[in-house]
This record gives C-alpha cells, sequence and structure tokens, in this order.
C-alpha cells in the first residue's frame, strides 16, 4: 500500500544536510503506525512525500500503486482525493462553519452536490461533533477544531490517515479524545500514519512504532519484536 | 457553476481590492483607448486627403482631341485606376474661374492647357504606384508636364506610417502595463486565499479547478474594467468636441467590442500567469 525503497532527500538550500538517508519501509492495509524522534528528524518528510508534496533525491515512493517517479500532477491531486491529511494547526477556512469545512473537500473535488450533505453528517457524527455543526472555526476548543480537520480528512473515505503532530497543539484530555478517534478510524479499517513527539501516547498502545534520527530509521517494532525502550527522546 | 459563484464570491469578499483592480484596468484601457481615438481620426483625416490624390497630365497644344479620347480609354484600363476625366482649355478656364472667384476678370482666352485627370482605386495611391502610373502616362508624346504631388504624397504616407507604428508600439505598451497590473491585482486576490489554496490542493482538488474562478475573475475584471475605459475615453471625446469644436469620430461597435474583449484577454492573461506563478511556488 505504502512503500518506500532507499528513498534520499536533499533539500539544495541546505547545503549537504539530507532530511532522509536510505529510508526503506512498508506500510500495509489497515495499519496504525507511529512515526517518531526528534525535530527535524525527518517524519514530516516522510509523511509529506506520501502525499507526493515532496518527491524523494533519490530512491521510489508508491503509494496505491502511483510512483514518486512518474506521477502526474492531475494524479497527485486523485491520490490525495484518496488519503486524509491531518495537520497539527487544524488549517481550517476561519470564514466557513465546521460543516462548510468538511464539504470543502468534497466540493473541490467535483462530488455530486446531491451527496454531500449527507456524507457531511456522517462524518461530523463520526468524529462526535454533529451538534455543532454550524459552528465557525474560532467558537471551538481545539480539540473540537481538530476533530474538524479529521472529518474533513475522513469525508472522503481514505485508505490512510497520515497526520503530522495531530495532537501538538492540545492539551492532555483533548490529546487523549484524539487518540481515541484515531484507534476508532482504524478500527474501522483506515490505516493511520501519526507523527508524534507524545512518547506517552505511543507508549500506551502497542501499535507499530518507527524512530526517525538525522533521517535515518534507527528503530522499527515490526522489525523487533520486543519494544525498545524509547526513554532519553524528547 | 460553482467557479462563478466562488468569482463572484471574491468580489464580494473583497469589494475594494475588486474596485481597484477594475480601476486600474480602466485607467490602462482608457490610456490605449484615447490613444486608439488619435490614430482612429488620425487615419481617418488622412483616407480624406487621400482620396483626392490624383496625377494630371498636361496635353500639348493642338492635339486632336480623338488622340487625347484614346489615350484616355487606354489609360482607364490599368488596374490602378478608377476614372479618368478629359480637361478641356475651356473647361480648365471655367474650373480655375470658379476655383479663383476673386481673379477671374485675369481669365481669358485659352491660355490654360487641356489636361487628363487620373484618379487612382483605393490602395493605389502610394507613392511607388502613383509615380509609376505617372511615368507611364508621361511616356505619351503629347503630354507636356505632369503633376501629381510626388513630395506632397510621400510626406502624407510617411505620417501615416509613423502614426501606424507609433500606435502599435505604444498600444502594445500599454497592453502590456495593463497585464502587469492585472497580474499584480489578481496576485493579491491570490495571496489573500492562499491558505485556502493549500487546503484544496491538500484535499486534492486539481490545479485546473483552483485556477478556473480566479481566470473568471480575471476575465470579469478585464470586461468591467474595458466597458469603463470605454465610458471615460466617450467622455474625454465628447469634453473634446465640447470644449476644442473639435470634429473626431468614435469607435464604432465593432471597434469597442474589440476593445472590451482585448480587456478580458488582459484579465485572462494577468490572472493566469499570477496564478500559474503562485500554484508552481507551492
Amino acid at each position: 500500500m505504502i512503500r518506500f525503497d532507499n528513498v534520499s532527500k536533499i533539500y539544495p538550500r541546505a547545503g549537504d544536510h539530507a532530511a532522509l538517508k536510505n529510508v526503506t519501509l512498508r506500510v500495509n492495509k489497515g495499519e496504525f503506525v507511529f512515526l517518531t524522534g526528534p525535530s527535524g528528524a525527518g517524519k514530516s518528510t516522510i509523511l509529506k512525500m506520501i502525499y507526493m508534496d515532496e518527491r524523494p533525491s533519490q530512491g521510489d515512493v508508491r503509494v496505491s500503486g502511483y510512483s514518486s517517479n512518474d506521477i502526474k500532477q492531475r494524479d497527485i491531486a486523485k491520490l490525495r482525493r484518496r488519503l486524509g491529511i491531518v495537520f497539527q494547526d487544524f488549517r481550517l477556512l476561519e470564514d466557513r462553519t465546521a460543516e462548510q469545512n468538511v464539504a470543502f473537500a468534497l466540493e473541490v473535488t467535483g462530488a455530486p452536490r446531491a451527496n454531500i450533505p449527507n456524507k457531511v453528517a456522517r462524518a461530523l457524527t463520526q468524529v462526535g461533533l454533529a451538534s455543532k455543526a454550524t459552528a465557525f472555526p474560532k467558537e471551538l476548543s481545539g480539540g473540537e477544531q481538530q476533530r474538524v480537520a479529521f472529518a474533513r480528512a475522513l469525508v472522503n473515505d481514505p485508505f490512510v490517515l497520515v497526520a503530522d503532530e495531530p495532537t501538538g497543539n492540545l492539551d492532555e484530555r483533548a490529546t487523549r479524545g484524539i487518540f481515541q478517534l484515531l484507534r476508532e478510524i482504524n478500527a474501522a479499517g483506515t490505516a493511520v500514519l501519526m507523527a508524534t513527539h507524545n512518547l506517552e501516547l505511543v507508549r500506551s498502545s502497542d501499535f507499530r512504532t518507527i524512530e526517525l534520527n538525522h533521517g535515518e530509521i534507527v528503530f522499527d517494532s515490526a522489525d523487533a519484536p520486543v519494544q525498545f525502550a524509547l526513554d532519553g527522546e524528547d | 457553476m460553482p467557479s462563478f459563484k466562488t468569482a463572484f464570491i471574491a468580489f464580494r469578499r473583497a469589494p475594494l481590492l475588486s474596485a481597484l483592480s477594475i480601476t486600474t484596468i480602466a485607467f490602462s484601457l482608457f490610456a490605449f483607448g484615447l490613444f486608439g481615438l488619435v490614430a482612429l481620426n488620425i487615419r481617418n483625416a488622412l483616407e480624406k486627403v487621400e482620396e483626392r490624390v490624383e496625377i494630371r497630365a498636361f496635353i500639348a497644344e493642338g492635339t486632336p482631341l480623338e488622340d487625347i479620347a484614346a489615350a484616355a480609354d487606354e489609360i482607364k484600363k490599368y488596374p490602378e485606376v478608377s476614372r479618368v476625366d478629359i480637361v478641356t482649355q475651356e473647361q480648365a478656364l471655367a474650373r480655375a474661374k470658379t476655383e479663383l472667384g476673386e481673379f477671374s476678370d485675369v481669365f481669358e482666352g485659352a491660355f490654360l492647357p487641356a489636361s487628363l485627370d487620373v484618379k487612382l482605386k483605393d490602395g493605389h495611391r502610394d507613392p511607388t504606384t502613383v509615380k509609376r502610373v505617372a511615368d507611364e502616362v508621361r511616356a505619351r508624346p503629347f503630354v507636356d508636364d505632369i503633376r501629381f504631388g510626388e513630395e506632397w504624397i510621400t510626406q502624407l504616407y510617411r505620417l501615416r506610417n509613423i502614426a501606424g507604428v507609433a500606435g502599435a508600439a505604444l498600444g502594445l505598451a500599454f497592453a502590456a502595463v495593463a497585464v502587469i497590473i492585472i497580474g499584480a491585482t489578481i496576485r493579491m486576490a491570490v495571496l489573500a486565499r492562499s491558505r485556502e489554496i493549500s487546503i484544496m490542493r491538500l484535499v486534492g482538488a486539481t490545479d485546473g479547478f483552483i485556477r478556473r474562478p480566479f481566470l473568471i475573475e480575471g476575465a470579469i475584471k478585464g470586461v468591467l474594467g474595458g466597458l469603463l475605459a470605454l465610458l471615460l475615453t466617450y467622455l474625454a471625446m465628447r469634453m473634446l468636441q465640447q470644449y476644442l469644436h473639435f470634429e473626431t469620430a468614435f469607435f464604432d461597435d465593432r471597434l469597442a467590442s474589440i476593445g472590451i474583449l482585448f480587456g478580458a484577454m488582459m484579465g485572462l492573461l494577468g490572472s493566469a500567469v499570477s496564478v500559474g506563478r503562485h500554484l508552481r511556488k507551492v
């Protein structure tokens, strides 16, 4: 489903510094994977490569049959319709209500208008925000805003949810709520790839964990049946 | 059409910026329109003067009328010639008397030579053609002298060419300025919505879908700017007529529509460049 083969990424402006070095990994259907590691370790770069916002300098990234080596701009749009993407800063449109933000994802992909209200209501119910459908982002708490972002990511029925520090801006209670939501999404069959600094969250579950440092995979729990100690990492 | 709706929402959300765009487009097209109007009037004036271009061949005294008539028939067959008039000595005198009324007493007797007045067709009044036809007419033995205002025709044509070249150059410069201004205003609109654009891309909108409302917005601004410019040009012309008592022609419907279409094209081009640059960058 997602395959990285010997992927390296060098940003020309950052000198010789490699954001990723020879990364090889596979994410299977319906899997839940944590990406951990310090800032600048390459977590976000991996996620960006999955939604083809970045292309590798070397190697090949394959997502749902598309290869980073020959994917066309049009196909990138098609691929993204099958992915759900969530960020730390929510990225909601402030001048639209929760349901309008969710509907936006359907409107811009040319979904049939008649289906939009039902799909939006279903997604908002899934994230537990049906009662706040007409609220604007600034009327919602951080956790609620992130739920709107999740509803927007889920409304197109993605096969994988890519979440870049989704709990980074949230307090502990909201974090637990969002994590619970992610587990539910995953239980319903959607793969989840989540970059996080929150080791407590990682330890509280037995999901696969990939740890990155200086652009290299230094640990993958799929290769080591016994959970490594992750102490000492921020 | 959702793209049209988005374009109109953009107008409503940023009325000031939209008004600014339309006004700048209108002013650049207004400058273009003013110049166009000057060019149009120069051309009209030149055409009127041009119609008077003719070759007058003076006939030697004593040439039989039949010979002159035969020559006139021959000359009439030249592809460049529209008509040939035979002016006898008596007619020349009569003409001189009417044209120079106050000196009519001085004219007596048949001292003015007879002539062949040759008129040329439209599009054959350029100096080279006039000179060639004049030389052919001159080649006839009974032609004493020939007048066709060589100097005058050359000057007239030079003026027309200068007006044409200057018009094209200035027009292009104005058009380029207008495109840049439209590009800049659309760029402001694009930047104001860059967050929306980045989210659109993330959820899988195609570039064409993102571009479309901006192109429509640009085209609408171009058309509105064009209409405003047309109005301004018209008002400017009326003022010129009123205060300077200057008889001027205005653009006909066809030229006016071309102007508005040109505005729309500039709007489209400016938007396309702006949005394209933004989409390539993000």
